[in-house]
């Protein structure tokens, strides 16, 4: 089995970070009843001896001695991880994991990415490093942070700089919290666009998510039963490799660029098909969008439990009519099928889609982002910092554009308008990617729908 | 003579599984209404063919697993090991760790060349160890990683291994609706590379298969094991031990060679389907019985109406009369409503097989003009039963079977060409596009032969 790490960067990421280890290890605990340290297991812990103290060596098969998470925790104001270290995870987390300071990012990207950046650098290059080699075959890195704040923006898309320079064959999963538009941080949409140009050049898959829709979802899990985590939804990460050998990054992106992920969480408290249907409606979705109306470019389907290939072909046939799926991807599907439930649950659906309903999102971040750039509020504060990543703003604009030109290119096949595409021809000569169809193919595209639909059973 | 499987990917392996599972069981089942001595030169045959002897008394498959993930293959020998009537051998299957992310061009460039030794050895070991080779039989999904863009790349190096044995291929075709997105491009390069390498290529499809499940088997929750018990039925009721042609005194010695020699008498026409009949669950089976004269008419309507099964067969369909000319079929694309055959291999077993009348399937008028229904169709038969049906009958068929399948498959893989979408994940391996261009332009060959047959 292959290996993934985990970095956590700032409030947000070391937050839902710590729920996600928590989780992972209850997945475990109820599955594996004899304590064997097993493959499943070193996908996401180490299994180390502490008996005589100091750095045990790993130890890869047998009885479990002590598991360690292989995570990173950053994070430049020291309040968080130390709850967490003082918290009930203490000894799932190496002292030589975490990389803090004290004075924090005064949410500011800019003193996130070029000052820390600048000052850890080395630090964060030695502890990856450390992590990777206690990895037999290390598949890919998770990185967990927010699109609003200073740290986990600025430091947290450095890092996946340093990933990308320093291990271009690991795979690069980032989940991103992005702001809800009654943000109480004024410069979030400074922070969000500018990481999002680093986004876009650096990871290989974005799950976008948005507080906003992790409060209904809450909501809704409250009215449900009287339980509910606000951090639950990054869990997701357990599923995917937990019950696929290898990650099939492959099917999610059909051109270089596009791979945003709109995810989707979806509570079900009736049956498998219910639960199939809810998974693609707006009201499960991890960012405010609306899939079923907007252009799928492809879709998997994880289902862990009791669910049987029948259950997934035939839910696949019902669904399909009522999805638009792109021309030459009409059954852009992938399927798989794990045996063991979720924790707690008899059977839940992981839906990943990459489907164009984030071009709202972003329209709107990007509109919050030339309101304050016009009166140049707060920018002076961030120039004094960076001078050249003014020209992130053009990669907003630029993706939209571009999935605009994508969908009238869509439309324009139908009207068979050569006009229209003279110009998108023009406009298409200017951006460096243009492609024998037309399609904006070198751009990370946000698109991923993470669905999790959980039967409480 | 003995037949080496070599199961590649995940699929291959879970299916190996199930077929030496379905022979080891018919081996021990009841042998109907033959004598004791015709069982027992049946047992004989079918051991010396599939498996090797050990110490133990355990009979060890002869195959190699091959995949570029563990799980399956631990899983896979540990079944076979408790199930106690067989097992593998533990020595022969080669995993790594990473999987090849259901990418044909890593399987192919990547993982192909580096293993090439290491399971090259196994396969030869497993060679060694029969007294004659009849050949090899590979099992693998064209959808995925391993499978395809590996199994790909192991057939070709059996080819120069062993130039002078058969090779076959069990293909299985993806879910139309897509069960892997990127399966119409790994179908398309696996299909055309195969077809330099191998001898034939049997194809299986999981709609067709579900199908079945669902109808005849009447199973509620099919779930893959389902699937693949009816697939390895149904590859079990064609190689097990046969008489291969009339008067013979012993059961063939060459299975492969002989199915080589019947249906494919064309380098350029390899496809072969399978249809078995009849296929219900084990308590229908109970109630049933069967008349040769009707499992025949069954099934040579089947062949020539494209039915997968034996519900639901359109009765319409009939050959063209002598003297009229077969109405020109303008493109694949239009429904072929009769079946063109260039060759057919008919497989009965069970009770009174010497009196069963199959001069339906030596009409003329189902064969292709350059081949005459004495050349064209062949019988092998054998009054052991196999595996609990006390009469079966099974097809396999070098026909228009695939024609439809085929020219599907190109046409989308060719749609998303055109967008080159996901193009850049096999570039990054190796594969370019003129690559993609030639294996397009093979099929499109192969597509064409079929259709002006």
């Amino acid at each position: 089995m292959t290996q993934s790490v985990v970095v956590q960067v700032g409030q947000c990421g070391n937050q839902i970070g710590c729920r996600f280890w928590d989780l992972a290890l209850r997945e475990h605990a109820a599955v594996n009843k004899k304590g064997i340290y097993d493959e499943a297991l070193s996908s996401f812990f180490r299994n180390v001896d502490t008996r005589n103290g100091g750095d045990g060596a790993d130890i890869h098969k047998g009885k479990i001695f002590s598991l360690k998470a292989r995570a990173l925790l950053i994070d430049m104001e020291e309040g968080v991880v130390n709850e967490i270290l003082q918290g009930p995870l203490r000894d799932v987390f190496d002292s030589k994991q975490l990389i803090t300071d004290v004075s924090g990012s005064g949410n500011n990207w800019a003193v996130g990415h070029q000052l820390y950046g600048c000052r850890y650098r080395e630090h964060i290059v030695e502890k990856l490093r450390r992590m990777a080699e206690h990895c037999d075959c290390l598949q890919c890195f998770f990185v967990i942070h927010s699109m609003g704040g200073g740290t986990g923006s600025g430091l947290g898309t450095f890092v996946l700089n340093v990933l990308e320079d320093e291990f271009p064959e690991v795979y690069r999963f980032v989940t991103s919290v992005y702001p809800s538009g009654e943000d109480d941080v004024i410069t979030s949409p400074y922070n969000s666009v500018l990481a999002m140009k680093e986004l876009n050049e650096h990871a290989d898959c974005v799950l976008p998510i948005e507080n906003e829709s992790l409060f209904s979802i809450v909501s809704k899990i409250h009215q449900m039963t009287n339980s509910g985590k606000l951090g639950s939804t990054v869990k997701q990460n357990s599923l995917l490799t937990s019950s696929s050998g290898s990650i099939k990054t492959e099917q999610e992106k059909p051109f270089d660029a596009m791979n945003n992920i709109v995810a989707n969480l979806l509570l079900n408290l009736t049956r498998l098909d219910q639960m199939f249907s809810d998974a693609f409606s707006k009201d499960h979705q991890l960012i405010q969008a609306d899939p079923k109306h907007s252009l799928y470019l492809a879709c998997a389907l994880l289902v862990r439990g009791n669910v049987q290939v029948s259950d997934l072909r035939r839910n696949i046939e019902r669904l399909k009519p009522s999805l638009h799926f792109v021309s030459w991807n009409q059954e852009g599907w992938k399927t798989g099928l794990c045996s063991v439930p979720p924790v707690g649950h008899s059977h839940s659906l992981l839906a990943l889609a990459n489907n164009t309903c984030v071009k709202p999102t972003f329209t709107e971040l990007k509109d919050r982002f030339m309101k304050l750039y016009k009166k140049k509020k707060w920018a002076a504060e961030m120039l004094a910092s960076t001078r050249d990543h003014w020209t992130s703003q053009s990669p907003a604009r630029k993706w939209k554009t571009r999935l605009e030109l994508y969908l009238n290119k869509t439309k324009e096949r139908e009207d068979n308008s050569e006009v229209s595409s003279q110009q998108e021809k023009q406009i298409m000569r200017k951006q460096p990617v243009v492609e024998l169809t037309l399609l904006p193919l070198n751009n990370t595209v946000y698109l991923k729908n993470l669905q999790q639909s959980i039967k409480l059973g | 003579m003995s037949i080496v499987t070599v199961q590649l990917g995940q699929c291959g392996n879970q299916i190996g599984y199930e077929v030496f599972n379905a022979i080891c069981s018919d081996f021990h089942s009841t042998h109907g209404i033959c004598s004791k001595k015709e069982n027992e030169s049946y047992q004989e045959a079918c051991k010396e063919r599939f498996f090797s002897e050990e110490k133990t008394g355990v009979p060890v498959a002869r195959a190699v697993l091959v995949d570029m993930e563990p799980k399956v293959i631990s899983q896979t020998l540990s079944m076979a090991a408790r199930s106690g009537h067989w097992k593998y051998d533990h020595q022969s299957h080669f995993c790594q760790k990473q999987g090849s992310g259901n990418n044909w061009a890593n399987g192919y460039s990547v993982h192909g060349p580096t293993y090439r030794d290491v399971i090259m050895n196994l396969v030869q070991k497993e060679a060694e160890k029969c007294d004659r080779l009849s050949g090899f039989f590979t099992v693998m999904s064209m959808a995925g990683g391993t499978g395809s863009g590996m199994g790909a790349y192991v057939t070709q190096c059996l080819r120069d291994a062993f130039p002078t044995s058969f090779i076959l291929n069990q293909v299985i075709w993806p879910y139309g609706t897509g069960e892997v997105i990127v399966q119409n491009y790994n179908s398309v390069l696996t299909l055309s590379h195969l077809y330099q390498s191998s001898d034939a290529l049997l194809v299986h499809e999981n709609d067709a298969i579900h199908k079945i499940c669902a109808q005849l088997m009447n199973i509620k929750k099919i779930s893959f094991r389902d699937v693949n018990q009816v697939i390895a039925h149904q590859l079990g009721s064609v190689f097990q031990p046969t008489y291969s042609s009339e008067g013979a005194s012993q059961y063939s010695r060459s299975p492969l060679g002989d199915l080589m020699e019947s249906l494919v008498p064309h380098p350029e026409l390899k496809m072969l389907g399978l249809r078995n009949i009849p296929q219900m669950s084990e308590n229908s089976l109970a109630y049933s019985t069967f008349t040769w004269p009707g499992l025949i008419k069954h099934l040579r309507q089947m062949l020539i109406a494209h039915a997968k099964m034996e519900e639901g067969i359109d009765w319409q369909v009939r050959p063209p009369l002598p003297g009229h000319p077969v109405p020109p079929k303008a493109s694949p694309n239009q429904a072929l409503h009769f079946n063109t055959s260039v060759a057919n291999l008919v497989v009965l077993r069970g009770k009174d097989v010497q009196s069963v009348d199959l001069g339906g399937f030596r009409d003329p008028a189902l064969y292709t003009s350059w081949l005459n229904p004495q050349e064209a169709f062949h019988i092998w038969k054998t009054p052991r039963a196999f595996n609990k049906y006390e009469k079966s009958a099974s097809l396999v068929s070098n026909s228009q079977f695939l024609l439809q399948l085929m020219d599907n498959v190109v046409g989308k893989a060719w749609n998303m060409f055109a967008s080159k979408a996901y193009v850049h994940q096999y570039t990054k391996f190796g594969i370019e596009e003129e690559d993609f261009l030639d294996c397009f332009t093979t099929l499109e060959q192969v597509i064409s032969s079929y259709a002006s047959l």
